[in-house]
């Protein structure tokens, strides 16, 4: 964001823009396909230049999140619980700068901006407590009737593709992606088409909070463009579509269900309230129930 | 065994990092304060019986005005705070903890006199861990299958063997559900529960949350026979567990026990031997033996027995005793004198009554409390050294033949805290959980602890759950 104006007089200071840039692996680079577009505040006034991704990006990104799979789903769930605290703390201290990249985005007064960011913060802070706690909630030892030892646990599902709110654009973001890595996931997203820029910059927290390069993989660009390949990909097992654009969402589904991956469906003729408390479904949509049987006896 | 390739040179910690007071007060409503009545007594160092500080014996009026303090916290903060906030609390206490690791752990080690390796690597870890997944729940009480309303004032009386971490089970279990707590730590064993009064402090806990009143088993008395104290919690002995639990009799008190405990390690022929010592030896000696679910009775399966304890005797002679702070130290300090007493009467015990005593040779340091560690073979069930929780580096052994008898002499005691199994058998380590009385049993491992999982224990070793979901039950209502 260009707080400065163009107009450099002797004595101001020519500030130094940003260049918004993807997140695929743990690094940024710019969209393979070297386009970009532009990305205007809520009054139409210029922001910057966000990259537009292509095709391959997405691929690339699904490779990156599936490399990241075996050690992200691998850690503990306490390392992960601390790798997601560690992203609050490292959001608390931007907590200026998203405010101020919130309000500009979605033109909301900077006291709304500031409770959605806080609200943000807040939410990793929730997520980080779930993982090496939904296994308590939703796990569970089986009475067989017989003499086995049964009992269930949720494991991860491996790559999560993620279609983020258009309009909540750090808050909503934060919610959809958060759930998914707490539990082990990795996760390719696609991040709101007209609001991109809090996300890259969640990116650069992202990249300094001890978690894995390709547990989470941003994409700016159309979701038009993008989403379907995301959707139609094999080595993508689940999809979050409960943000999809209405138009796109009932194709989505269709491209999905070519390899099963799991969906979460819409369920709001609108985006969700995102203040609203969470619950579990989001936790609970991209994880496996795994039943072992061991028998008992001498 | 005696010839040794290697001798080990000295590695001590340093204490420079430890900043100890001459005094301490009491830490209530926020702030340390200089107690109403009672003399200071003094701590020590078990390892050098050199004065560490001088801490004060809280009185009546002084547990009145803790209780009073944790009250007020509780009706107008605490227990109104949105979980989310206190949660954040405790996260910040976890990672002040993270951030002081290393001089809690010396401290721990200079007051209790556990070696450093263990204070290092054990206590302080889990300590983290406890606050943080317990701050994690603390927004999440609906899905506890607990209930959601905290209890009121927790009375918490802890023991000496593992100071901080025994804090760590009461104290954040007890805030994350919106309780206020009043917590009495060892007398023999303050330090760090006073350091961790600072932590508060620093993380600018609201005040009147935790209060920590320091004395002997009369301030603990005093302050769980508290009129206005909404719920208890005590590790420590079987005995005062009991006189607890007399004492609440007809109150609407709540209270959980974690007490004595005397586990059997149970061995079977087919177990990984060489795994089976390191876990016996872990079971029974970790911490010098001062853990209420220590494998303290090694149940042996007869074929094996001869090669068990020829490799459990060869794996004892490793042991390194000694200096507490050195960091190649295996076996630290008995923790007080008394406790020396109380292990070296047990042991005159076991040797009276038929037992054969046998201990590594090492040699002992002139200052401190120590005592070598030590096996008895030989040993019946009538013994009192099967039967009583020595709590100390003293081994019992006894043999089976089958799975029944090594039931049914694991299950012949009061206890029921913990239990170890070895085989190589899945089917077989299944059903002998099913059919041990103890609360926590552990397969091919021992001693094993995280702040996920539930420990407590059946009969006389108390009950009620510490850590993971179900010790939120505890706090709730």
């Amino acid at each position: 964001m260009s707080e400065t104006g163009s107009d450099v007089g002797e004595s101001t200071r020519l500030s130094v823009r940003k260049t918004y840039k993807l997140f695929i692996g743990g690094a940024f680079p710019r969209s393979e396909s070297g386009r970009s577009y532009v990305v205007n505040d809520a009054s139409g006034n210029f922001l910057a230049n966000a990259a537009l991704a292509s095709r391959k990006d997405v691929r690339d990104a699904v490779v990156a999140a599936r490399a990241a799979v075996k050690k992200w789903s691998g850690a503990t769930a306490y390392n992960r619980g601390q790798v997601l605290y560690r992203v609050a703390e490292m959001l608390e201290g931007r907590r200026e700068q998203f405010i101020a990249e919130v309000a500009a985005s979605e033109g909301v007064s900077a006291s709304v901006a500031e409770s959605s960011t806080d609200a943000a913060i807040d939410r990793w802070v929730w997520y980080a407590g779930w993982s090496d706690k939904i296994a308590q909630v939703v796990g569970s030892s089986n009475p067989v009737a017989g003499p086995f030892f049964d009992f269930s646990l949720p494991e991860p599902t491996g790559v999560v593709a993620i279609i983020a709110p258009q309009n909540s654009s750090l808050l909503g973001l934060v919610s959809v992606i958060s759930p998914v890595i707490a539990t082990g996931n990795t996760v390719v997203v696609i991040a709101s088409e007209q609001r991109p820029l809090p996300a890259v910059t969640l990116t650069e927290v992202l990249a300094t909070s001890d978690l894995p390069g390709g547990v989470v993989n941003v994409l700016t660009g159309k979701v038009s463009e993008l989403a379907p390949w995301l959707a139609s990909h094999l080595d993508v097992n689940g999809i979050d579509l409960s943000c999809a654009p209405p138009e796109q969402a009932v194709d989505l589904e269709r491209a999905a269900a070519e390899n099963l991956k799991r969906v979460l469906k819409p369920d709001h003729a609108s985006e969700p309230d995102w203040n609203a408390d969470p619950g579990l479904a989001r936790l609970t949509a991209f994880l496996e129930t795994k039943t072992v049987w061991h028998p008992i006896g001498v | 065994m005696t010839s040794k390739l290697f001798d080990y040179a000295p590695a001590p910690e340093s204490r420079a990092i430890v900043d100890i007071r001459a005094s301490y007060g009491l830490f209530i409503g926020g702030e340390f304060v200089d107690p109403i009545d009672g003399e200071p007594f003094k701590t020590i160092n078990p390892a050098s019986e050199e004065v560490l500080a001088e801490v004060s014996d809280a009185g009546q009026a002084d547990v009145d005005r803790a209780v009073a303090a944790a009250r007020t916290a509780f009706t107008q903060t605490w227990s109104r705070m949105p979980g989310r906030e206190r949660a954040k609390y405790l996260f910040r206490i976890a990672r002040i903890i993270q951030e002081r690791a290393r001089e809690l752990a010396i401290l721990e080690s200079l007051d209790n006199g556990k070696p450093i390796k263990e204070s290092r690597d054990v206590d302080l870890p889990l300590v983290a861990a406890h606050f943080f997944y317990y701050a994690g729940w603390a927004d999440k009480l609906k899905y506890s299958g607990y209930g959601e309303t905290p209890i009121g004032v927790a009375a918490q009386v802890i023991p000496w063997n593992f100071p901080l971490l025994m804090l760590s089970w009461k104290i954040a279990p007890a805030l994350a559900c919106g309780n206020t707590v009043v917590l009495k730590p060892a007398e023999t064993t303050p330090l760090t529960a006073l350091a961790f009064a600072e932590i508060c402090q620093q993380a600018e806990l609201p005040p009147g949350v935790v209060n920590i009143v320091t004395g002997a088993g009369n301030t603990g008395r005093m302050l769980v026979e508290h009129h206005y104290v909404d719920k208890i919690a005590f590790t420590g002995s079987t005995e005062v567990g009991k006189a607890i639990a007399r004492s609440v009799a007809g109150t609407k008190k709540r209270l959980t026990l974690e007490l004595g405990g005397k586990a059997a390690n149970i061995v079977f022929d087919d177990a990984p031997i060489d795994q089976a010592i390191e876990g016996i030896v872990s079971g029974i000696f970790f911490n010098q033996g001062h853990v209420c679910c220590a494998g303290s009775r090694l149940l042996v399966q007869e074929s094996v027995a001869d090669d068990v304890l020829e490799r459990l005797r060869r794996r004892m002679s490793t042991l390194r005793l000694g200096d507490p702070l050195d960091k190649n130290t295996d076996i630290g300090a008995i923790n007080s004198a008394a406790q020396l007493q109380k292990i070296r009467e047990l042991s005159q015990i076991g040797e009276d009554e038929g037992a054969q005593r046998w201990s590594a040779e090492c040699a002992l340091p002139d200052r401190g409390y120590w005592f070598p560690p030590t096996v008895f073979t030989g040993v019946t069930q009538a013994h009192r050294i099967a039967r009583e929780e020595i709590f100390g580096p003293v081994l019992s052994v006894l043999t089976f033949r089958t799975p029944d008898e090594a039931i049914e002499k694991a299950n012949n005691t009061p206890y029921g805290l913990s239990a170890g199994v070895w085989t190589d058998k899945g089917s077989r380590i299944l059903s002998m959980a099913n059919r041990l009385r103890a609360g926590v049993v552990w397969a091919n491992t021992f001693n094993k602890f995280d702040p996920t999982s539930p420990f407590g224990g059946y009969k006389e070793s108390g009950f009620g759950r510490e850590g993971g979901r179900h010790g939120l039950e505890g706090y709730l209502r």
